[in-house]
């Protein structure tokens, strides 16, 4: 394998890695729960996406030969974030779960 | 050198999955634990890809498709179920 | 009898066949038949759920937006991961977002942008459909998000659908 893609594979790992534990940091550390939303539904889905495609790029440079299951684990984390983190929030409001102290505006009851 | 950057990364997301769970015990409301299940669900799914690339075989991302899946309609259900009372209604 | 062995939905059909190529890990014969059928078979039982196609959809505008949109989801990424590193507390907020899309469809696809790019969560829709509820992970003002919003990916999509 050439050095080139060596490199590429291991950027994208540990770029994926990263933003993985910065999800988790960010669930473990931040105020609220609505702040908390926010680490998982973006970092951790783009840190899945980047390890996917080091996958993708791994197998394409093996023996064994690459396919297609790692873009159907990406396209399905990136459609699938968006209407879990709606339900949630949804369920969150609904439950009057605190807000931190300096949140301005509403949520409002329907 | 892959070898080494593997390692550092799977260590990485363990300890996010162990942040994940600190979450998942301290909670302190419902929707807290769902969100802290989700983001493990996930989680594990970076632990198969990574551990399909260590061992060589393709044949663990079937699994990791298949808990993307079942982590998206579980959350979906707990959150509902939050939010309704009940599932399907 | 004719008419039951139409696709009704072309463009969902096309998707599920190519989604169970991808899963059968190549084009085989085998799999041909059954992405077939499934093809088929799953548009005829959810009939009934779909909504109505939109009236006007330019599907030429839809690659340059998803690149817009990935583009930025990285870009997210980083100042999400920036925010949460840095000590500085942030400054939440619940912003009503005044819609000016009609069509679900459109509506569907600015929501889940708003999820997955900077700092900001749809948290709710109005029963009418005209205001979204979206929480800012740290922003000064309200009109900076919506003017933000607007902008870089109402316009493209209200393009998109009309």
């Amino acid at each position: 394998m050439n050095l080139f893609i060596e490199y590429i594979i291991a950027a994208l790992l540990l770029l994926g890695a990263v933003f993985t534990l910065m999800g988790a940091i960010g669930l473990a550390v931040l105020p609220d729960f609505f702040t908390r939303l926010h680490g998982p539904t973006k970092a951790t889905t783009v840190g899945v996406g980047a390890m996917a495609l080091a996958s993708m790029i791994w197998f394409a440079n093996q023996p064994v030969g690459t396919g297609f299951v790692e873009i159907l684990i990406m396209v399905f984390l990136l459609l699938t974030a968006p209407p879990s983190a709606n339900m949630m929030a949804k369920a969150a409001m609904h439950m009057e779960v605190p807000k931190v102290g300096n949140t301005r505006g509403d949520s409002w009851q329907q | 050198m892959i070898a080494i950057v593997l390692k550092i990364s799977i260590a990485l997301v363990v300890i996010a999955a162990l942040l994940n769970v600190y979450r998942l015990i301290v909670g302190p409301h419902a929707p807290d634990r769902v969100l802290a299940i989700d983001t493990l669900a996930i989680n594990a799914i970076a632990l198969i890809i990574l551990l399909g690339i260590t061992l060589n075989t393709r044949m663990y991302l079937e699994a990791a498709l298949l808990i993307a899946v079942m982590g998206f309609v579980s959350t979906v259900a707990m959150a509902k179920y939050l939010k309704r009372g009940s599932v399907i209604e | 009898m004719l008419d039951r062995l139409s696709f009704p939905q072309p463009w969902l059909s096309l998707l599920l066949f190519s989604i169970w190529q991808l899963l059968a890990d190549g084009v085989g014969g085998g799999s041909v038949i059954v992405g077939l059928i499934l093809a088929w078979g799953i548009p005829q039982l959810t009939q009934s759920f779909w909504p109505d196609r939109p009236a006007v959809f330019k599907a030429w505008r839809l690659p340059g937006y998803l690149l817009l949109v990935l583009w930025d989801i990285v870009i997210a990424s980083f100042e999400v991961a920036w925010l949460i590193i840095s000590p500085r507390r942030p400054e939440p907020m619940f912003i009503s977002y005044p819609l000016q899309l009609d069509c679900p469809q459109a509506i569907a696809i600015l929501a889940s942008t708003i999820s997955l790019t900077p700092g900001t969560v749809t948290a709710d829709i109005s029963d009418d459909h005209k205001i979204l509820l979206i929480h800012a992970l740290d922003t000064r003002t309200a009109e900076e998000v919506i003017e933000a919003i607007h902008n870089r990916y109402e316009k493209p999509l209200m393009e998109m659908f009309q």
